[in-house]
């Protein structure tokens, strides 16, 4: 059917109750093959990821402690960070979680334009997931509902948070990062002038990592998103922790503005837990997106050394 | 080297202790956080007394995660110590003599641990299984209803922790990022 035919049809149905039904079994015909993938599967992942994720350090982020506690010239800073490694050797050997805070379970899904979700509703089963890896991981609850009056805990750390991308294909991808409240709460933004440009980030990034202290938990990985609008540049500052640690954004210029933040963060003095060091971050990742010809937003969104993911493709 | 210190502590320990300081805790100490702070500050505001006698204790920030069968504890790390910083005074004044939580203190609270001559200690963020190893006994004592922020009688057996704030007005975050910082040539 070439795309004259379809407005025509379209057209027609605007006018025509009858013909929906016939124009769903056109598009069910066009649409070619699509893949089914129970939610119960997706709920199982979810319960096995949030256990694992709590566990298990990724090996991306193991290597940078080890990095920095190689290059660590503070003698209190190189104690911090044995202490961290060896915590994350009891962690996985006793199968408890890394730390109490276990997090607000932050879920990323790409979602192939050619799968199709049968057996339920998706937000239910990924909260079945949470629900179920926390009670039997022995994770700790940490969220509340009425957040400015009685918080009042949900009793199994639902409901998660949820982004989702469409892409293309027929996988389904579940990336589950526990976020800490230590670190999430010393998130930032500004939206600044096209004016200021990159000294205004840089500015802005490392004021936010020294009044955060030893809040967030360093040594730090820092997401900064850069460019589009508010709420959208939160979103990339968060997204660019998925990156593994010491991989670069592929953009010259970005992944140059992230070695330069990377030094001046590490020349802050602040060091593991803020008492003193070089290690204060592991990387800096950076995600920009296309602006408005008035604006410059900056997000930060700092990760703690206790950098919990874990991915899954279905 | 680090110094063995028990609970509760004296006046003569605390008089010994100076910013930077590594010592390992042994004896008794309580965990409360957000919630059982504010409870506490709200019965004391209602003229009763706190559910525990505070004078000369320990006070842990930290909510610890459900232990596995055969534990007595999960993942039992440090949490941020400045959202409590609202109630410290007061917990200062009810005769709390140490904190054990992670990150900086208001200059109000610094100042606090001075005029009471109490401590705060620094534990490891992120550190809550290696921790939990070092918790020999658990008891609820107050609050049950708020699960992991229930206040918990701890019994403890080589504590790390490392004195932040001591009762001379020293401060480790910013000793420390003084003695570290260095300056980067302009790109
Ligand atoms: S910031 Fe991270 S490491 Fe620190 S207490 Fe929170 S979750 Fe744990």
């Amino acid at each position: 059917m070439n795309a004259h035919a379809i407005d025509e049809v379209c057209s027609f149905q605007e006018h025509s109750g009858a013909l929906a039904a016939f124009w769903g079994d056109v598009g069910r015909n066009m649409g070619g093959n699509m893949r089914d993938i129970q939610v119960s599967e997706i709920t199982e992942t979810v319960a096995r990821l949030s256990q694992e994720a709590n566990y298990y350090l990724p090996e991306d982020v193991l290597d940078a402690l080890k990095k920095a506690r190689r290059d660590e010239e503070a003698p209190r800073a190189q104690k911090v960070l044995d202490m961290i490694l060896l915590n994350s050797e009891i962690a996985a050997e006793k199968q408890i979680a890394l730390c109490q805070d276990t997090g607000t379970t932050v879920l990323f899904l790409e979602i192939g334009q050619d799968v199709h979700l049968v057996g339920g509703d998706l937000t239910k089963a990924l909260a079945e997931g949470v629900r179920l890896g926390y009670k039997e991981g022995f994770l700790r609850n940490s969220m509340v509902t009425q957040p400015f009056s009685a918080r009042l805990n949900t009793g199994d750390n639902t409901p998660p948070i949820v982004h989702t991308d469409i892409v293309p294909g027929e996988a389904l991808k579940i990336t589950i990062l526990p976020k800490g409240g230590g670190c999430e709460n010393m998130s930032r933004l500004a939206i600044l002038r096209p004016g200021d440009g990159k000294k205004g980030i840089i500015d802005f990034t490392l004021r936010t990592i020294e009044e955060s202290g030893g809040n967030p938990c360093p040594p730090l990985i820092v997401g900064v998103g850069i460019g589009g609008t508010a709420e959208h540049v939160m979103h990339l500052a968060k997204k660019s922790l998925l990156r593994k640690v010491g991989e670069h954004n592929p953009d010259q210029e970005v992944a140059d503005l992230e070695e330069e933040l990377l030094e001046l963060v590490n020349a802050s003095g602040i060091g593991p837990q803020a008492w003193g060091g070089r290690s204060t971050a592991l990387a800096v990742n950076i995600e920009t997106h296309p602006t408005h010809i008035t604006s410059l937003p900056v997000g930060v969104n700092l990760q703690c050394h206790s950098a919990r993911q874990k991915t899954a493709v279905l | 080297m680090s110094k063995n210190i028990t609970t509760p502590l004296t006046d003569e320990a605390l008089a010994d202790l100076k910013a930077g300081d590594e010592v390992l805790l042994t004896g008794v100490i309580y965990t409360a956080r957000d919630a059982a702070h504010r409870r506490i500050i709200e019965a004391v505001g209602r003229g009763e007394a706190p559910p525990i006698d505070l004078k000369g204790q320990t006070i842990y920030y930290t909510g610890p995660t459900p232990p596995r069968p055969g534990h007595i504890i999960g993942s039992a790390g440090p949490t941020t110590a400045y959202r409590m910083d609202t109630f410290t005074p007061t917990m200062l004044e009810l005769g709390t003599k140490a904190i054990v939580g992670k990150g900086g203190r208001s200059k109000e609270v610094r100042d606090a641990f001075v005029s009471h001559k109490a401590v705060y200690f620094g534990a490891i963020g992120g550190s809550g299984a290696l921790l939990a190893g070092t918790i020999k006994k658990v008891d609820i004592v107050a609050y049950e209803d708020l699960g992991t922020e229930a206040i918990r009688r701890l019994e403890v057996e080589d504590f790390p922790v490392i004195v932040v704030n001591d009762i001379y007005g020293n401060d480790l975050l910013e000793q420390g990022k003084s003695e570290w910082k260095r300056t980067v040539a302009p790109r």
